[in-house]
């Protein structure tokens, strides 16, 4: 049975943004962020100058308990490029506050994989400048 | 009654260069040039006949086609030969008398070169899905997983349509994988894991290769030699930038869930036949754009062919085969006709719809076919885009 893990650090790595560089910040800090506007309190995920609900600009940023649900997962065995280590557990992550990101699954045999299953964000150093969220499964 | 948006468009030639694995000694240039050259002869064209181009060639885009040509100043399109969106721009042009013979090609050679890694197409590089390991089998992937998950939509399903489109390929003298069948759905699920439900031989190739259309008005068609092929509808569907967002069933704007990611290409059909007058039950053949095997199902579902969830069961038992009632990507499509990059195969399922409207496919022409409903892209890549082709002047 093979876990997946954390990738290298020589993957390709994140350029952030004007935009998104808070959020990468906050990462380092292990902290997963997201934008939350202060006129209508909508979410807007991924970073965007400006609310997807009303179009404000005005908008904060505001930390998640960093807990979901798995919305939907693919096990991937074709690397995108060599410097992934496979398989690799990609997943669509049900934000507990109300919003979806992509990311990996960690410490899970494939098998193992299922929607709606719960996790829990974890942090992991590639750099200086990047540190990438992950998720595992978790019992609540 | 008024007149039909595109009553006075024809589609009036097309053409399909070579196509191969790696086509030596090309580049996305010269390739897309000899799609040029082949398509002006299919037509029965003259180079300075063009005031419109649409060109996707590598070196060879738009303004480059414009001054090679030669042939005055033209008409430019914005999408510049990606597939049905610069079909549909190219007639909307002739339509409002802004061109009267419009050039649409594109090709691709040669960019394919570091072949540990998919494609560089497949790879996308944005902050939001890069280092996760993203390319577009895993976001087609997590598209299919939600659909299955909802449904029960199965691997078996999935591999029936990879080995509908494949055995296509197998008996079409132009495909690159002509020979290589015939498979079983079983096949396809014995073939090694890419991204998961995705077999192998669930995704699409890689190749190389060029295309070419001319479209022109009706009365400059009754001269020339090909039969006419008309535009009956048409509609483009979009949620945002492909690859950067959660590729999510269930991405959707104020319109709601009706109209959600998951079933992108919904709006796009029902425009398509309003403007045609026709239903899916008018459709003949099925040119739809396979990057992936789920793709087809969901999109019978999207376009309203069957109820949502029901796809998979709807493709079963000999539906979607010709000599069924509804034959799907009838020249083997992505998986084993071609798809030469960013937007040849694009233009390849019209170029397809063409064909059978026609009746000049050298193999899997469905007899008698009149109308042809051709599609692009997928809810992995966040549009859809389609086409509806007849032989009946709108």
């Amino acid at each position: 049975m093979t876990l997946t893990r954390p990738q290298p650090s020589d993957i390709p790595l994140p350029a952030p943004s004007d935009v998104s560089q808070p959020f990468w910040d906050a990462c380092r800090r292990h902290q997963l962020t997201f934008q939350r506007c202060n006129a209508c309190s909508g979410i807007t995920f991924i970073p965007q100058p400006a609310c997807r609900h009303c179009l404000s600009s005005d908008l904060r940023w505001e930390q998640s308990q960093g807990k979901g649900s798995v919305y939907s997962w693919t096990v991937v065995w074709r690397p995108q490029t060599p410097a992934f280590e496979i398989p690799y557990a990609i997943a669509i992550v049900d934000v507990d506050e109300g919003y979806q990101m992509v990311s990996n699954i960690i410490g899970i045999d494939p098998a193992d994989l299922q929607v709606g299953m719960r996790v829990a964000v974890t942090f992991h150093e590639m750099n200086d400048e990047i540190t990438i969220p992950y998720f595992q499964r978790s019992s609540g | 009654m008024a007149k039909h948006p595109f009553h006075d468009v024809v589609i009036a030639g097309v053409f399909n260069s070579q196509q191969a694995r790696v086509l030596e000694g090309y580049t996305s240039a010269t390739i897309t040039l000899e799609a040029i050259k082949g398509v002006f002869e299919e037509a029965g064209v003259a180079p300075e006949e063009i005031d419109g181009v649409s060109v996707g060639g590598g070196v060879l885009n738009s303004a480059q086609a414009a001054y090679l040509l030669a042939s005055g100043p033209a008409w430019r399109g914005p999408s510049e030969g990606r597939g049905i969106a610069a079909i549909l721009e190219a007639a909307a042009a002739i339509a409002t008398g802004r061109a009267t013979t419009v050039l649409v090609a594109a090709g691709s050679a040669g960019i394919y070169t570091e072949r540990a890694s998919t494609a560089p197409w497949t790879r996308p590089g944005n902050e939001f899905v890069v280092s996760w390991g993203l390319f577009t089998a895993a976001e087609f992937a997590l598209i299919a997983r939600r659909h299955m998950h909802t449904f029960g939509t199965t691997p078996e399903h999935l591999a029936t349509v990879s080995a509908t489109i494949r055995n296509n390929g197998h008996i079409n003298p132009d495909a690159i994988y002509r020979g290589r069948g015939p498979f079983t759905p079983t096949d396809i699920l014995e073939s090694r894991m890419v991204a998961d439900p995705f077999h192998l031989l669930d995704c699409a190739m890689t190749s190389e290769g060029a295309c070419a259309l001319i479209l022109t008005t009706a009365e400059r068609a009754r001269n020339l030699k090909n039969k006419p092929v008309y535009v009956l509808g048409g509609g483009q569907d979009a949620f945002g930038p492909a690859y950067h967002h959660p590729p999510s069933f269930d991405l959707k704007g104020r319109n709601g869930d009706r109209y959600s990611n998951g079933w992108v290409g919904r709006q796009a059909a029902e425009r398509s036949f309003a403007m045609a007058g026709i239903g899916p039950k008018d459709v003949d053949t099925c040119e739809f754009y396979d990057p992936f095997s789920f793709e087809i199902i969901r999109q019978f579902e999207a376009f309203g062919f069957c109820g949502e969830g029901e796809g998979g069961d709807f493709i079963m038992n000999g539906t979607i085969e010709t000599g069924g009632r509804y034959p799907i990507t009838t020249d083997g499509g992505l998986m084993a006709f071609s798809h030469g990059g960013a937007a040849v195969q694009l233009l390849q399922r019209a170029i397809r719809g063409v064909h059978q409207v026609r009746g000049e496919c050298k193999s899997n022409q469905v007899p008698g076919a009149r109308i042809s409903m051709c599609s692009n892209g997928g809810a992995g890549a966040l549009f859809t885009d389609i086409i509806l082709l007849g032989d009946e002047q709108p």
